[in-house]
């Protein structure tokens, strides 16, 4: 992206208002000539928008309760009193996936801002101060980043315990990295370039530059790979809860079900694993188009030829 | 010769802080986080005097500096303790399962490698094409599927459905057990041994858990490749190849793809990692017997040595097949400065 | 001046070549019509973006899409390259017709060797020569064209950008071709460089019995070389004639304009010449003359109608300044 003119008026070229405008200007551009990267981009938003549905109004989608044992038989086949079956504690399915929902989604939302909140700062930090405090951070990070990332979150849930807000910050620990490197790594260039102007701006000015120039340029970015990180976190957590690490038991959770599900697969329940995953699935590859279709259009390729 | 041994020299350096900084890391996480795993391990109610006596046994109750400087001398000792629960040493207890994870992991890149990269290859020779817009549909969703439940789905389809593959073990009832000492990984021990039977055993019960890490993370190296041969094949010397009349196939797989493999060489050290992470995965849901199994197992068991050592030994294996990697980039790129 | 009677071994007939692009449909080359002389150094000239590279790249059809070749044929020998199948097409490549490029800096393998670069070319056309039969073919051409065969080991990024040209133009020599074609070769190279590759094409041309078009836009590089001069404006051809023809007497303004460009060192210059205007919007069809808007001369007719190439007292000019009148 292309920088902002750095001139006395430069100062009013950026707001909110006018970033706003860009995008959308953008946005239709694309949509008027329905490209493949604007219909990715649609789906992700309606399947995110349809899941967060499910998560403020679940009641609109099903009458039964995810905790009530006695839904119907234990571990009945999908059919049109439970679409999506029950399990062997007689629980219904499909409550058990839409109620579900919250957790997942919650967990992975706000880990993923905690990260962004923490590694954020640091990058542009890092990437604006140098020197030792950079050479030092990037070591501890890219030691992180290298690290595999769940094993980490792994080590932090079982030494934290279980509940909710372990899990988030297990899950937010590993993407701390991810959010540094990129910030760090565009403040870098983006330093470079202003140092040239340091040497006739007032000193006091650059903490004005950092927030006015190098962060509307970094955010583009910094969004595709909030979306991107969203959907890795939702594989993480159910990760993490696949292997126990979760949560209590009682709370419905999508990586808690498949769980309990495998041990029922041998006999040929196969509803208990399939539908929760199916959903990990669909929530995560939402998160995906959503980052993958704003990338094409935020920052077009290109044309390759 | 020599370049390699200063290049060794250069990035052991390197490896050492980075290594250095994962075991503080883990030392803050496993015993100054708060979370008393004696305690924990104990049960809520064992009495006060239990629980000092155990905290001396696994030294807990001296200041953490002093804990932090014998926790380092220990791990460059590769001393991991006993475990707490199982009367044995740790690091027996890892070399045990460390082969079956090895294995797995291997076999998994070998898929993941074999798959990726020629589907990468035809995505970018028909670029825009539906071949390539459906190779890159795939590779995104795949990327998407836990790996624990693409797991579940392949045992479900192909082993509880269609039978086709065992889906638990790395070796089924018929096998005798001892054909397996000689280097743990079953693959190579039959073959040594000569016993085609129990090769054919321990080959179909690798089927489904490799193809499990191998498809998730085909999708990282789906991507890679096209996006490098893409670049590649707009090079200059790619139309001065054709131009001089080297056949179409030859200018695409000998000149581009490996140009192409040189950044995707240099990924493959933190695809090792993700690999590592899935095989945890893998492992518990084809009960494997590894590390990742033998991890989750102690977890549940409050077993903190056993944790500690295991978690330990990926950050080690991870720092050395990093460093092959590196050592493996310079051998094939002539223009590594060393 | 008694020159042999040469034979035309290229002949290009009314090629078309095209490019779509979001606004329109770029004609990079329109109705272009040249014959090469077997022998000669034909020299192409003309400004950047007038169509020149995309010629010479649709002469070895090597256009990569979206470019597309609308009409026309390249005749080599009689066979139509634009007809020919993939098999014809390689077997044409390198021992009949071979090309140079612009940028040696980026146009050698960087992870192949040298000798990896020689075998690899003669194999592909002539398959089972042994490796050591190779290297010593390969070490004679670089005798030749003034590099130490002991380099022949190293590698790309080892070597200068002058020496690397001289190994492009050592793998287009190596399968001994009738025709060389060199796409701006020293456009990337320093001027010293340059002079004695000059010296080398022409040296060369001469020892393996080249005919060479060159393709570029010094004009002086062009007046030292070659025999003929093609001068490209706008995706045609406005001006072909012998060197000597183009220098004493221009006829068409822009080479006119392009000659009076180039500062005479021994006289006092207060200021440099330049033709007013910018190049030609190549966009859409074009029924006009496209260098009337910077033309002196320009009269109604040039800007409704376009001037074909005619033949005059043996040379051939696209200007209605010149056309004969019908």
């Amino acid at each position: 992206m292309a920088l902002e003119p750095r001139t006395e008026t430069a100062g009013a070229a950026f707001s909110p208002a006018g970033l706003v405008q860009g995008l959308l200007r953008r946005f239709s551009a694309a949509a008027r000539k329905y490209r493949l990267e604007w219909w990715i981009l649609v789906v992700g938003l309606v399947v995110i928008l349809a899941i967060l549905c499910m998560t403020l109004f679940p009641w609109l989608f099903t009458h039964y309760d995810p905790l009530d044992q006695n839904a119907g038989g234990q571990l009945t086949a999908p059919s049109r009193a439970h679409f999506l079956g029950t399990d062997n504690l007689g629980r219904d399915i499909g409550a058990r996936i839409i109620y579900g929902a919250r957790t997942i989604f919650g967990v992975a939302m706000a880990a993923s801002i905690l990260s962004a909140g923490i590694g954020i700062p640091l990058g542009l930090i890092s990437g604006f101060a140098g020197n030792i405090a950079d050479k030092v951070l990037s070591l501890v990070m890219d030691s992180i980043y290298s690290f595999p990332g769940l094993i980490l979150a792994i080590a932090f849930a079982a030494m934290l315990g279980p509940g909710v807000v372990n899990i988030t910050l297990a899950v937010a620990v590993i993407y701390i990295p991810t959010y540094f490197r990129l910030v760090r790594g565009q403040t870098l260039s983006i330093k470079e370039e202003l140092y040239v102007e340091a040497a006739r701006a007032i000193g006091a000015r650059r903490p004005t530059i950092l927030a006015r120039y190098v962060f509307p340029n970094v955010i583009a970015t910094v969004v595709i790979v909030f979306s991107l990180n969203i959907a890795d976190a939702i594989v993480t957590e159910s990760s993490l809860s696949f292997i126990g690490l979760g949560l209590p038991a009682g709370l419905p959770d999508w990586g808690l079900d498949l769980a309990m599900g495998k041990n029922f697969l041998p006999s040929g329940t196969w509803w208990m694993v399939t539908f929760p995953g199916l959903a990990i699935v669909i929530l995560a590859l939402g998160f995906t188009m959503l980052g993958e279709g704003l990338a094409e259009i935020l920052n077009p390729r290109l044309q390759e030829y | 010769m020599k370049r390699i041994l200063h290049y060794l020299t250069a990035r052991l350096l390197l490896t050492i802080p980075m290594l250095f900084v994962l075991l503080t890391l883990l030392f803050v996480v496993l015993r100054v986080m708060p979370g008393d795993p004696v305690s924990a391990m104990l049960g809520g109610h064992a009495p006060e005097w239990v629980i000092q006596q155990k905290k001396l046994e696994l030294g807990l109750n001296k200041p953490i500096g002093v804990q932090y400087v014998e926790y380092l001398g220990q791990m460059a000792r590769l001393d991991f303790g006993r475990s707490m629960i199982f009367d044995e040493r740790v690091t027996k207890a890892i070399t045990d399962k460390l082969p079956a994870t090895l294995e797995l992991t291997f076999a998994g890149l070998a898929l993941c490698l074999g798959i990726g990269i020629p589907l990468g290859v035809r995505a970018a020779r028909r670029r825009r094409t539906a071949n390539d817009f459906t190779i890159r549909f795939f590779a995104n969703v795949f990327y998407c599927i836990p790996v624990f439940w693409m797991g579940l789905m392949l045992q479900m389809i192909f082993g509880v459905f269609l039978d086709l593959f065992p889906i638990s073990g790395r070796t089924g009832s018929r096998v005798v057990s001892g054909d397996f000492d000689k280097t743990g990984f079953y693959l190579l021990d039959t073959l040594l041994k000569g016993n085609v039977h129990a090769f054919g055993d321990v080959l179909l019960h690798l089927v489904l858990p490799a193809l499990t890490l191998g498809l998730v993370l085909s999708g990282v190296f789906v991507r890679l490749t096209r996006g490098n041969m893409l670049d590649v094949l707009k090079s200059d010397f790619i139309l001065a190849s054709r131009a001089r009349g080297i056949p179409e196939r030859q200018v695409v797989y000998r000149h581009g793809l490996k140009n192409a493999m040189i950044p995707i060489v240099t990924m493959l050290g933190l695809q090792f990692s993700a690999l590592l992470a899935g095989a945890i995965l893998t492992e518990t849901t084809f009960s494997w017997p590894g590390m990742g199994r033998l991890l989750v197992e102690r977890i549940y068991l409050r077993d903190y040595p056993t944790i500690q050592g295991v978690i330990v030994c990926y950050a080690l294996m991870v720092s050395v097949v990093s460093l092959v990697v590196d050592l493996t980039y310079a051998v094939i790129d002539p223009r590594v400065k060393l | 001046m008694a020159t042999p009677v040469r034979e035309p071994i290229l002949k290009i007939s009314n090629l078309s070549i095209a490019y779509p692009i979001s606004i329109g449909t770029v004609r990079a080359v329109e109705d272009v019509s040249l014959t090469v002389l077997k022998g000669e150094i034909l020299g192409i000239v003309g400004e950047s973006g007038c169509g020149k590279s995309t010629m010479g790249l649709a002469i070895l059809n090597l256009l990569k899409p979206p470019g597309r070749i609308t009409q026309g044929r390249i005749e080599y020998q009689g066979t139509d390259i634009l007809a020919m199948d993939r098999r014809q097409l390689m077997a044409l490549r390198g021992p009949q017709i071979a090309m140079i490029f612009q940028n040696p800096l980026t146009s050698l393998d960087p992870l192949m060797s040298v000798a990896d670069h020689f075998i690899e070319t003669i194999r592909a056309h002539e398959p089972g020569t042994s490796a050591k039969e190779c290297l010593e073919r390969a070490a004679a051409i670089l005798v030749d064209l003034g590099i130490e065969p002991k380099r022949l080991n190293e590698y790309p990024f080892q070597l200068s950008g002058g020496m690397r040209q001289r190994i492009m133009i050592g793998l287009a020599l190596i399968l001994h071709p009738a025709v060389l074609l060199a796409d701006e070769p020293t456009t990337a190279l320093d001027v010293i460089v340059e002079a004695g590759f000059t010296e080398l094409l022409a040296a060369l041309g001469k020892r393996y019995n080249l005919t060479v078009v060159l393709v570029t836009h010094n004009l002086a590089m062009v007046a030292e070389v070659a025999e003929r001069i093609g001068v490209m404006y706008g995706g045609r051809i406005v001006e072909l004639a012998s060197a000597e023809e183009i220098f004493a007497r221009p006829l068409h303004p822009y080479t006119q304009g392009l000659i009076a460009c180039v500062p005479n060192i021994r006289l006092e210059q207060i200021e440099l010449n330049a033709m007013p205007g910018s190049p030609p919007d190549l966009v859409g069809e074009r029924n006009y003359c496209s260098f009337h808007p910077r033309c002196p001369y320009a009269m109604d007719i040039c800007r409704s109608q376009c001037p074909s190439l005619e033949t005059i007292e043996g040379r051939q000019v696209a200007c209605w300044l010149h056309e004969r009148k019908a």
